[in-house]
Parts: C-alpha cells; structure tokens; sequence
C-alpha cells in the first residue's frame, strides 16, 4: 500500500499590547510590572454604571500596524463577546468583529513567500489570575488573586491566513512580522513578557488534498522556540490521530513546555458561542482618509526593505546577520560607516557580533571613529583579536581607534622582528614546514596559532601569512 | 383608599432655590424639613431604598457656609432631589433594588450627580426601583414595592416608581429616574407628576448602572415645568465620558423660540388609540379641543410599525441586559455566594442574588443573541427599530408633535399583575416606540379616572426638541381642570 502524505496547514493569531500611555477606555496608566491593582479606576474595573471612551492614539496605533502590513483600514465598530471569566472585569470583552478596522493585507517573509493578513483588530486586555494553590489549575486551587491592571491595555489581534506551511514558516512569520510592529513603534513585541502572544491554529491534510482538515488551536506559546517545537509536535500528532483511523477533534490546546506536547485545553464546541453583538455603549471609529493618509506617510522604512539595503551592498549575502543588524536598529549606522568607506562585509560581520552586544554605546560612537577602526582591521593593521580589544575601549574612553591601539601596544611588532620568531618556530618544526612547502594549507594555521601563542595575540594574522609565503618561496 | 398625596404642601424647586439664594431661609432648614417629611411617610410609601441623611447634611452645611460666604449659590441651591437607585453617587450604597449589590458603595458620582452637587443640590436619598430598572411597577423590587400616594393599594408605575411617588407626595420637589421603556413617563403618569425622557445622548449616562445601553436615558421628575426647565438645565449636554453623548449648545434646545400653540400639528397616533379606557379616551379628547381651541391643527397619523414596537424591544432590552448584567459575579464587589470553585461561586450568586424578572430578562436576552437565533431575533429586532425611526420621520414631516394617552390604563393595584409578565410589559406599549427612535417624550397629568387616579398624556417630538415639549406640556397643565 503506499505511503499517504499529509501537509500541514498554519494560520497565525498573534495578540500584541500596544504602547499607548493610557488604556483603550480610559485614563489609567498603560504600563507593564507595576504594584498589582494600581493601575485601576471605575472604566476598566467595569464598575456599575461605567461607560468606555475609545483612546484616540490606540486607534492610530492599531491603524499603523495595519497600514504596515498593507492592510485596508476601514471605518469599523466594536462588538461584546460574551463570556465569563473573573479576570475580565465586565464578563464580556470588547473586541471588533465582523467590521474591523484593518482588513485584506499582506507580509512579505521573502523575495518568494508572502503570507496573507486577514484582519488586524482591536480589542481590549484581559487582567491577570494568579492561583493560588499547587496545581495552577483553576479548578483545584484553593483561591485566586486577580490583577487588573492589564486590564482594558490596548490590543491589536493578527490573524493570518491558513498559508503558512511549516513551524519554521510560521517562526519567520513571527520574526518578521514582530520587526515590523516594533520598527512601527506602536509596540515593543515582547513575547517572553507578554506583550506579544501568539496562538496557532494547525491543521493537516493529504497533500493535493484542496479542503482543510480539522484544526486545532494552541495556546500558550510564549518563545519562538515553543512556537516551532509546539507546531511541528502537533502536526505529527495529528497525522498519527489520522493514520489509527480516527479523527482530529475540533479543541483547544494547551503548549505544555516541560512535557513537550500539547493537552486539550476545552473543546470548541461547548464554549464557541460568544454571542457577538455591537457594543452600544460605542460609535463607529472612523479616523477619515486625511488621517490614514498621514499615518500612512510617516510609517518608517519597512525591515525587509532595510535589510535589502544591507544586502545590496554585500557580495556574499548573510540575511541572518543583516536581520540581527536591523533588528537591533544598527542598520542606518552600519550604512552610514560603509559609505564612508568601511567596508561592507567586515562591518556587517562586526555590527552583527562584537557590536551588537553594546547597542547603545555604539550608537553613541561617531560613525568616523568606526570607520577608523574597521579599516585598521581590514588593511590587517590590527588582527581581529586586536580590533576587539580596540572596540572594547573605544566604548569608555574618547580616545580614537589607533591612538587606543597604540596605547595597549599593538601594531608595535615590525616584520623583522616576526621574520625572526617565525624562523624560530621553522627550526623547531620542521615536519610541519615540509608539509607547508608541499602546499597543505591546513598547516597554515598551526604556525600561525604558534606565533600567536609566543606574541599573546599581538601579532596580525594576514601578515604573519605573507610572511611565510615569501618564505617558501625564497 | 388611602391616599398620602395632600400630607405635605407643595414647594417648588424654583421656590426653594430661590429663598435659600436670597437667604431667607438655610439650606439645613430647607434638607432637615424634608428628610422629616421622608421620615414620616416613607413607612407607608417605600419610596426610597436609602436616605443618605448624612450626605444631605453635610452638602446643606456646605451650601450654607458659601453663601455666608458671599458665594453666589448654584441654580438648585438646597433644592432636596432623589435619585433613583441606579444611579450612582460617591459614598452611599447603590442597589439598583438587587439583593447582588447590597452593600455595594460606588467610589464615584455619576456626571448628573456631579452637575447636580455643582449646582447645590441636596441628595437626600436613593428612591426604589423594579430590580435594575426592569419592570413597570416597582414590585420588582427586593426591598418591597413602593405604594402610588394617591392610592396605597396601588403601584406607583415603574421601573423609577419610587422617585416619581417620593414627587406626589411632595416629599422632594424634584427626582431623578431613567426611561429604557417608558420607566419615566409611566410612573408620572401613575402618580400625577411631569416625567420626561429626553433625547437619547441629551443627558449622560455614566454613572447609571446599565439596563438597555442604547435605550436607557436619565430625566428629570417633577409638578413644574419650570422646575423640569431647572433641573434639565443642570443635568443635560455633553459629556466625554460617555461616548453616545450628544454635542451641541443645551440652551437653545431647551428655550425653544417658538411656543405658541397657534398652528401647531398635533398628530394624534391611531394605533395608540385602541383598548383605551373610557377615562383615559375623555382625557386625550380633552386635551384634543383645548390644543384646537388654542389654534392648534391636528391630524390623525398612523405608524403602523408601533404594533412591532413591544416586540422589538424585548429582544433588544434583554439582549443588552443579558450582557450588561454579566459583571455582577461575585467576583469584585456587591454580595457572593459560596462554591466550590469561581463557576459554581458565579452561578450560586446569580441564583440567589437576581430577582425571577431579572432572570427572566437575562435568558431571553442570552437566547436573542445565541448563535442560529441572533439574526431571526436580535437583527430582526434592530430592523424594527430601523423602520420606527423611519415612519416617525415620515410622520414628523406633516407634524410637530404626537399625542397620546402615556399609559393604557391608570394605576393597577398592587400585586395585579405580577403573574402575568405579558401582561406588565403591555404598560409600557405607548413609551417604547420612542425609546427605540431616541426620541424625547414628557407625561403630563391631564385629569384623573372615576377613583380619582391621575391620567396623564404623553407628548412625543423629534430628536432635540425636548424645549419644545416642555413648552407644550406647560400649556397643557395650564388647561388642565379648566
Ligand atoms: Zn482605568
């Protein structure tokens, strides 16, 4: 019999908070790890007889994210979901539903893939339970303590379409689209804190198959890690469930991290009827085309295109390297240095590792002083070791790159005094030496390391190099 | 029948506020009069829920240090006024008539009570309610049904039943009440007093517990229309509070240019005029002649989508109650029960803390709005609502005004109608129309029936045109009697 082949099919729902100074309805201050219930009043407490005023600066935040995502951005109201839940101070959470704001976009991961964005809708944050018992299980606690200053905090849901094919698909979708959230500034896509959540929807069918198969959804992924380990456990979950002749049941699960495997959480049909009406205690949000215009103009540069321009300028291109430097927002000063005459590669490679661990500092750096430093690695005036030793004081002292290298000495080792040790080491090894002249490059870097070893790292790799080619052919 | 309505005299809130403005009389003598006047018929009337005794006195006192401070007093000043308990004010327990919120005191003053304490009104207490504004009897209420003063075997109309007996029986010139259905103008009619439902957005909700959000709207009880003028001033326009607040200059609205009857359109709804009772018929066919023999034109009309109008409404007032009222869990404030985790703890308090109308109310609306029904309920409910506002547009064109009997009947006794909530809800068949249209719409006490009960005419206007009807009412209450 032959083997049946299953696909998998990924959507994406991913929740962020957004970066207002208030809340969605009210006054209350947006902010993240403060005393627990300080952040409250009668609005988001949902006290009898309050009323929500919808935050002006979270519908253009919302607005941006849509217009980022080249989504259209439409005149939308809100809707009640209704549901009990302790921690949602009304029992219902205001969300939009069937005319939300953002509609019909799209996000590019690639060159080649391009993964459709359904909608990205506002709605309002939850608080926070904190149970307290052994379990953490509602149900087999022994109380609970709630914290609603999350809340009534801003939300923007994303929801893809079921387009993406693999876990790793879906971490890229993830990555790039929390580049392009954050490059936007409306929020800070932290997915260990929270303030980015993603929920996958997985479902699997027999490849050519045209109908979706049933989907589960998974909750709980709080790292790309879990993400891509959550995805790739499910999918295999669910061709197994095929493949014994059963059927995928329609739920909800749960990521459990430390069991690697995902647990039903509820299923779908008991607690699927949210009864969606339009909230009436709202009007309809329309922020007008001048305002969407102007939102539209002053969104920045993309991540994909920034990094494009980093790619440009390479002859081996690294899209990893060039992710980290835009990620961390080093890509304009990486630009900058380059064209002022570093070079490309090489200041890749560096803002992508040494640099990028003192992101601030380096931004504090004079794009010259750089310049100064890459090129005295570059024309081999200090070894890699050097340079890093170099960058390291650059980042406490005001001193430039080669007064710092003369001061700690480098550069101080004429060739003469090389050509000597290096003869030295020759006498010493000649088997090696013999190999080296019959042309074994492996051998190269053994008499390198050597004088490296008798220098303490003081010595230029490139130039030790020629000096021992001009040897074996004198 | 035992009637309470002459017990006290009748001062005005112009009348008050004026003396306590000119000093001739204090606030303190003014609130310590009428919290006797409460205490001594409120036995009998159980008109109020809670009388904040303390609050009154300490706001009297305040009142009385600024003006013996040269300050000039606000509009209302040491005006006693009661509040229906549904709206909340900072400090005195807030009910709704809910055995779920005893207890429950708001940390915050609804906007109204904000205006009505910058205006040096006097809150002198809580007035009782049918169970979150849902009834039109006030015998839904779990503190007891209010009595009607004209008649203490009598209800009072409801769902502000208590606020509009606590005005008949001049235990406070003024009151505050909420309309979703008809909760203003049917007690008034009840009780002989002016009520009105103004403009939907016209006065500001926030701070008035929820029933029906896109229904409900705060107006003023009282026996004048200057005092009706007064207390509207102070407690309508904008506010950024609540979202469906209108935005506009309030003045205007509320001193309409023109008053005159001459050549007024009186439209007079012919669906209304069915199952009347021959009292109540006499009544509108006297207000008739005195509006035509004052130059007015009238008209028969007809909005035949007022027979869809009760209907309508309870699936729209439900649905909206049913998510309004989710909050009250137990979770966060007001009473809660045992259980054994937070869902068997929810569902205890919500059994035994709502009322059986408040349940009702609750499932009809969660199945209105489930899945598979909301489109033949819910949507075809907000149809309705759409083809209202529609015909009474149309109609508005060749009239001004619209007049009717407020109620189809006058005060039932108490306990009448208890076991036939079909029955009950066919009180409110002439209010609701305009609370679906958020229209505005006054009773007037316009005669009374063979026992002596009050009658009272509703008058119905276009958006905005609350000014206008408090004009017309004047005249009518000018006629009355005559
Ligand atoms: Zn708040």
């Amino acid at each position: 019999m032959e083997e049946e082949v299953y696909e998998p099919v990924i959507g994406l729902e991913v929740h962020c908070e957004l970066k207002t100074i208030t809340k969605l309805w009210c006054g209350c201050k947006n902010e993240f790890g403060v005393e627990p219930n300080t952040n409250i009043c009668p609005v988001c407490l949902g006290l009898p007889g309050s009323l929500p005023v919808l935050n002006e600066q979270a519908v253009k935040f919302a607005a941006m994210i849509g217009l980022a995502l080249n989504c259209e951005v439409k005149p939308s109201i809100f809707h009640r979901k209704n549901y009990f839940y302790p921690d949602m101070p009304k029992d219902f959470q205001i969300s939009q539903y069937d005319q939300p704001i953002n509609v019909n976009g799209f996000l590019k991961l690639d060159k080649n893939v391009t993964i459709g964005v359904v909608r990205a809708h506002m709605e309002e944050d939850t608080g926070k339970t904190t149970h307290i018992g052994s379990s953490g299980r509602i149900h087999e606690s022994s109380g609970a303590s709630i914290d609603y200053n999350r809340a009534g905090v801003p939300l923007v849901e994303i929801v893809s379409a079921p387009e993406i094919k693999s876990a790793e698909e879906a971490k890229k979708y993830v990555s790039e689209l929390r580049a392009i959230l954050v490059a936007t500034n409306t929020t800070d896509g932290k997915m260990e804190e929270g303030s980015m959540r993603v929920d996958a929807n997985v479902s699997v069918r027999k490849i050519g198959s045209i109908e979706f198969g049933t989907r589960t959804e998974i909750k709980n992924l709080n790292s790309l890690r879990s993400l891509v380990r959550a995805i790739d456990y499910e999918i295999s979950r669910q061709i197994n469930v095929i493949k014994n002749g059963e059927k995928v049941k329609q739920e909800t699960r749960h990521w459990n991290e430390d069991a690697s495997t995902t647990v039903p959480l509820r299923s779908k049909e008991e607690a699927d009827d949210y009864r969606y009406f339009p909230e009436p205690d709202l009007v309809e949000v329309d922020l007008g085309n001048d305002i969407v215009r102007q939102l539209k103009q002053s969104l920045p540069v993309m991540p994909l295109e920034r990094r494009q321009r980093i790619i440009e300028l390479l002859k081996n291109p690294n899209e990893d390297s060039a992710f980290i430097v835009v990620d961390l927002d080093l890509d304009g000063l990486l630009l900058e240095v380059v064209k002022q005459g570093a070079d490309a590669e090489l200041a890749l490679k560096r803002f992508s590792n040494e640099f990028a661990g003192y992101v601030e500092e380096v931004k504090a750096l004079q794009p010259e002083r750089l310049v100064e430093l890459l090129n005295l690695e570059q024309t081999g005036q200090l070894s890699a070791t050097q340079a890093k030793a170099v960058f390291a004081e650059m980042l406490t002292t005001k001193s430039s790159p080669s007064q710092i290298s003369t001061g700690l000495g480098f550069g101080g080792l004429e060739d003469s005094e090389l050509s000597e040790l290096l003869k030295g080491i020759i006498s010493n090894c000649p088997n090696e030496w013999n190999r080296f002249k019959d042309g074994d490059g492996k051998v190269q870097q053994f008499f390198i390391g050597q004088v490296m070893k008798a220098t303490k790292g003081q010595a230029n790799g490139k130039v030790v190099l020629s000096l021992l080619e001009a040897m074996k052919n004198s | 029948m035992q009637s309470r309505i002459d017990t006290f005299k009748f001062d005005s809130a112009s009348s008050i506020a004026s003396q306590v403005s000119k000093g001739r009389v204090s606030a303190m003598e003014i609130t310590e009069q009428h919290l006797a006047r409460i205490k001594s018929l409120n036995s009998d009337l159980n008109a109020f829920i809670t009388v904040s005794d303390n609050l009154a006195r300490s706001q009297a006192e305040k009142i009385d240090k600024k003006f013996k401070n040269g300050e000039t007093l606000g509009p209302l000043a040491g005006v006693p006024i009661a509040i229906k308990d549904n709206i909340v004010v900072r400090g005195v327990e807030t009910t709704c008539a809910s055995k779920i919120l005893k207890g429950w005191t708001p940390p915050y003053n609804a906007t109204v009570i904000d205006k009505l304490i910058e205006a040096d009104a006097v809150i002198v207490g809580k007035s009782n309610m049918d169970e979150f504004a849902m009834g039109s009897s006030t015998e839904h209420s779990a503190f007891g049904p209010t009595k009607n003063p004209f008649d203490l075997d009598r209800v009072p109309g409801g769902s502000s039943g208590g606020s509009a007996a606590a005005v008949a029986a001049n235990l406070v010139p003024i009151a505050l009440g909420s309309d979703t259905g008809g909760s203003i103008r049917q007690p008034a009619a009840f009780c002989g007093v002016l009520g009105l439902k103004p403009t939907y957005g016209f006065v500001s909700r926030y701070g008035l517990v929820a029933f029906a959000s896109s229904l409900d709207q705060i107006g003023p009880f009282a026996k004048t229309i200057e005092d009706m003028k007064l207390l509207m001033t102070v407690i309508s326009g904008h506010d950024s509070n609540d979202s469906t607040s209108l935005n506009f200059e309030t003045t205007p609205v509320l001193n309409p240019s023109k008053t005159d009857i001459k050549g007024l359109r009186v439209g007079i709804v012919k669906e209304f005029n069915e199952g009347l009772t021959s009292n109540i018929a006499v009544s509108l066919k006297n207000a008739i002649e005195k509006l035509q023999v004052a130059g007015a034109v009238i008209e028969e009309v007809s909005i035949p989508s007022v027979k869809f109008c009760l209907s309508a409404y309870y699936l729209i007032a439900p649905a909206e109650a049913s998510s309004n009222l989710a909050r009250f869990d137990g979770v966060r404030y007001g009473a809660r029960e045992n259980g054994d985790n937070v869902e068997q703890m929810m569902i205890a308090t919500r059994t035994k803390g709502f009322g059986d109308e408040v349940k009702r109310r609750i499932m009809l609306g969660t199945y209105a709005l489930s899945k598979g029904y909301y489109d033949a309920y819910y949507k075809s409910a907000q149809q309705v609502r759409t083809l209202v506002i529609r015909e009474f547009s149309k109609v508005y064109s060749s009239v001004d005004i619209l007049l009717s009997p407020t109620t189809p009947s006058t005060a039932f006794k108490i306990g009448e109608k208890l076991d036939d909530p079909m029955e009950m809800y066919l009180s409110d068949i002439m209010t609701i129309p305009t609370n679906l249209a958020g229209h505005p719409a006054i009773n007037v006490p316009f005669g009374s029936d063979d026992s002596g009960l009050p009658i009272g005419l509703q008058i119905m206007a276009p958006a905005l045109k609350d000014g206008k009807l408090l004009s017309i009412a004047n005249f009518l209450l000018s006629q009355e009697g005559n």
